[in-house]
């Protein structure tokens, strides 16, 4: 049960508390943000979307860090991949 | 223990390694199961018989192939090539183009476009990519009793001015109506005749390996258009119908690329249900790479948001055409050149191998099949 | 798309390619699992395949809610629909599923009103537009989708609807993979967790399998990177010994998952005794469905629904698909008998289901990327 959208809050609907217009590549849709009524999300922040509900915050401190260490990973592959070829330069 | 590296990132350099035996063999044991005629199992017609995919292949194959059985009906390309005899210069005989399409689609007004211009541009183009001037239609209406006056009028108005822009007449109809419930208040069919050139014989049992595949255009607008028009979304997007008639960009084509061996309007189906034909009719293979197939943000937005693939998704105004490797470059040129063309695209090839098969190389890096969906695409929450 | 092509970059995908080649000991093999069916999807869509050595097997789970149906459901549910003036609503992943007389679609041909919707607020939006009709919305998925059906039945309680009711599928997820690693059949090294229910029920009841079963367990996301680089976090776990719960997707998952969903489930639903599921028989404890206090939106109590019990079809090996004990292709129907146009199992026909994914899209031989093949870069 799988399919999350990441998706942009943009604003909330006047006198609707619970629902929310989020953004996905320009397109727009209204989604219910209850379930993050501990912590509702600000416009600006993203949220995971499934079945027209909010189920999680982005957390973007993580998703950067995600991507640093998918980077790190990459870059030190690059790396042994040149020290590779340079000890073959003889 | 050093190793040789094979070469450094991309191209990478393909190594087949082969599955066990024992999964080959049912690979190759499904290959022979598909190559067998379908039969035809359900007892009523379903959503799935009009999608376009492997339900309405087989639903054509077993009711309407089997009744009407003849040459000209067997290549079931987008319009049937008559000859003529006694017709044309001196009595020497000419080609004609005949075709037919029927129109359901609701809602009938829609961004981009109303149901009046998919009658006359969905007919237009299927005589264009059979390599056809055309020339003229035959517009039968089935209209629902209640149905307004006034949105009949603009119905026909779209058409009207979508037929003049296409350089074609109306000139012969009917009009019948039905009882309160029926017809989504206005069903169309459109038939057209459409004149080929001599020399003219696009087909997509034509395509060859080493050819080239290209597209016109950006792919799944009108589809996911009308998905969301339907209103019981709650999503809006700037996506509106690509409708259009290509005759001009074709004839374009034809008339400075030689070298083109097939044309298909991606309708219902979509671009990878005509890929999947032309690898069946010319029992070839099929590559595409993902990175190369174009996509409006929005529209590629609104697909993952549904769980659907673009590939899949109806438009209404884009080619596919399959051209010899060696004018590849020109027809993109070419296609290019003409607005409606602007973002033509090359996105793969024919091959030898896997017969059949279409394949994609994902963005990813990896590969996977394109096969044909059995009827819609429909909306994944999982 | 944010959040999302980051995710998908070839470029990364070659370096993790090289390290889990790097971690594979000469002349071991190693199964790991993807319990969730999306993460399937995802493996078979992008072709991730490809970048595994020959030595590295994924095993599909049991995690496609539509999968474990069992087929009396189905037909149950199709009762319902033909119940007089009553709308079914279900998610587009249902449709095709055959039941015993055919699935929605052939249900729908025979004058049944069973309508796709992409939310249950759809559903109960229909039942508000519709006042002289009864509004049945047919719950699927596992605690990833349990929450936004409570969310909707309280929302219904709130305003007042009184023609909405809830067919209760859910089930969770814990259960079924129990009763993998129960199963005699299955040598299992390492799970790739389920990314979505984790959201809901966070990662500490995964504990167990690390503690208990000494098996690592990383949860993952579903962009194809998220679960190439949870396969490198856990073959280093198991090159290092460790058995341990990581969050790969701390993007995402909450450690301590979703408070507010839970008691939004907790409030509407109660544990079932037992439910049947398709191929893997009755697990206890292992479903929900409407708690009594919510009785007035239990479909299966204001309806009398058949409930009988419909054995898969002979032929059918979808529960040894489901339990990873057979691949697709090793079942005897596949892609002959049993195809996405005539599917014997739901494991053809759920979007999800792993022999729909590999007849769709995964019918190929394995074009390896070369650094999936074991490849020791020297270290000077």
């Amino acid at each position: 049960m799988c399919l999350g959208i990441p998706g942009e809050v943009i604003e909330f609907l006047p006198e609707q508390p619970d629902l929310a217009r989020v953004d996905v590549s320009g397109v727009r849709r209204v989604i219910n943000v209850g379930l993050l009524s501990d912590e509702p999300p600000e416009p600006g922040e993203w949220v995971l979307i499934h079945v027209g509900f909010a189920l999680s915050k982005i957390d973007e401190a993580e998703a950067a860090a995600a991507l640093e260490f998918l980077e790190g990973i990459g870059q030190a592959y690059e790396d042994e991949l040149a020290a590779l070829r340079d000890s073959q330069i003889e | 223990m050093t190793q040789q590296l094979a070469s450094t990132p991309p191209p990478r350099p393909r190594r087949v390694l082969s599955t066990g035996d024992r999964e080959q063999q049912v690979l190759d044991r499904i290959e022979r199961a598909r190559r067998r005629r379908p039969k035809l199992r359900e007892e009523r017609i379903t959503m799935s018989h009009g999608a376009g995919g492997k339900a309405t292949h087989t639903l054509i194959e077993a009711i309407f192939l089997d009744a009407f059985r003849n040459p000209l009906l067997e290549p079931l390309e987008d319009a049937a090539r008559l000859p003529m005899k006694g017709v044309g210069e001196a009595g020497g005989g000419a080609t004609v183009a005949l075709t037919t399409d029927s129109f359901v689609v609701s809602p009938l007004f829609f961004p981009g476009g109303n149901i009046g211009d998919l009658a006359v541009n969905g007919t237009v183009n299927d005589l264009a990519v059979a390599g056809a001037t055309p020339l003229y239609l035959s517009a039968g209406f089935i209209l629902e009793e209640g149905f307004p006056v006034a949105d009949l009028t603009r119905i026909v108005a779209s058409m009207r001015d979508a037929a003049a822009a296409a350089g074609v007449a109306v000139v012969t109809g009917d009009t019948k109506v039905v009882e309160k419930g029926k017809a989504d208040g206005c069903y169309i069919n459109t038939a057209g005749v459409g004149a080929v050139a001599a020399g003219v014989d696009l087909g997509v049992a034509n395509a060859r390996p080493g050819d080239k595949v290209l597209v016109s255009g950006p792919i799944g607008d009108h589809g996911v258009t009308i998905m969301l028009a339907r209103g019981e979304l709650d999503i809006e997007a700037d996506v509106e119908s690509d409708t259009a008639p290509l005759a001009e960009l074709v004839a374009g084509l034809l008339g400075a690329v030689p070298g083109v061996r097939a044309l298909r309007d991606a309708t219902r189906g979509g671009v990878a249900t005509i890929l999947n034909e032309i690898a069946q009719a010319a029992d070839v293979g099929v590559f595409i790479s993902e990175s190369a197939i174009p996509v409006r943000d929005q529209v590629r937005g609104a697909a993952e948001l549904l769980g659907i693939d673009p590939l899949y998704v109806a438009c209404e105004g884009r080619l596919v055409a399959v051209v010899d490797a060696g004018q590849a470059a020109r027809a993109l040129a070419v296609l290019r050149a003409h607005p409606l063309g602007a973002q033509a695209e090359i996105i793969g090839e024919v091959t030898a191998e896997p017969v059949g098969l279409v394949t994609i190389k994902t963005a990813f890096g990896g590969t996977r099949i394109v096969d044909l969906l059995v009827g819609d695409p429909l909306p994944r929450i999982c | 798309m944010r959040f999302v092509d980051e995710f998908r970059d070839a470029e990364k995908a070659h370096a993790l390619a090289a390290r889990i080649a790097g971690l594979c000991e000469p002349g071991r093999q190693y199964k790991l699992m993807e319990v969730c069916g999306g993460h399937t999807h995802t493996i078979y869509k992008h072709g991730l395949e490809d970048y595994l050595p020959e030595s590295v097997t994924l095993v599909h789970g049991p995690g496609c809610p539509v999968c474990v149906i069992p087929m009396g459901r189905v037909d149950d549910a199709i009762h319902l629909a033909s119940e007089p003036d009553v709308i079914m609503t279900s998610f587009g992943d249902m449709m095709r599923v055959p039941g015993s007389n055919g699935a929605f679609f052939d249900a729908n041909a025979r004058g049944t009103n069973i309508k796709m919707v992409y939310s249950p607020l759809d559903s109960l939006k229909i039942a508000k537009a519709n006042p002289d009709k009864r509004v049945v919305f047919m719950a699927i998925g596992f605690e990833t989708t349990a929450p936004s059906t409570a969310m909707t039945v309280l929302r219904a309680r709130a305003q007042g609807i009184k023609n909405f009711s809830v067919f209760c599928n859910h089930v969770t997820i814990i259960p079924a993979i129990k009763a993998i690693l129960d199963s005699p059949d299955l040598r299992l090294d390492g799970f790739i967790g389920p990314g979505h229910v984790s959201t809901v029920i966070g990662c500490r009841p995964y504990e167990f399998i690390a503690s208990g079963y000494g098996k690592p367990v990383v949860v993952a996301g579903f962009e194809p990177l998220d679960i190439l680089q949870s396969i490198y976090m856990l073959m280093l776990q198991l090159h290092e010994d460790r058995s341990e719960v990581e969050n790969q997707y701390a993007r995402v998952v909450p450690w301590n998952g979703n408070p507010v969903a839970l008691k939004a489930i907790g409030e509407t639903m109660e544990l079932r005794p037992y439910f049947e599921w398709r191929g893997l028989g009755f697990i206890s404890h292992s479903a929900l469905k409407m708690r009594e206090a919510y009785a007035d939106f239990d479909a299966e109590l204001l309806f009398a629904v058949p409930g009988v019990r419909v054995a898969d079809p002979k032929a059918c090996q979808c529960g040894e698909v489901l339990k990873g004990v057979l691949k697709p292709w090793e079942c005897k129907v596949f892609g002959t008998a049993c195809t996405p146009e005539t599917p014997i199992g739901t494991c053809m026909v759920s979007p999800e289901g792993a022999c729909a994914a590999y007849y769709n899209y995964g019918r190929l031989t394995r074009q390896r990327v070369p650094e999936a093949i074991s490849i020791e870069l020297s270290r000077p």
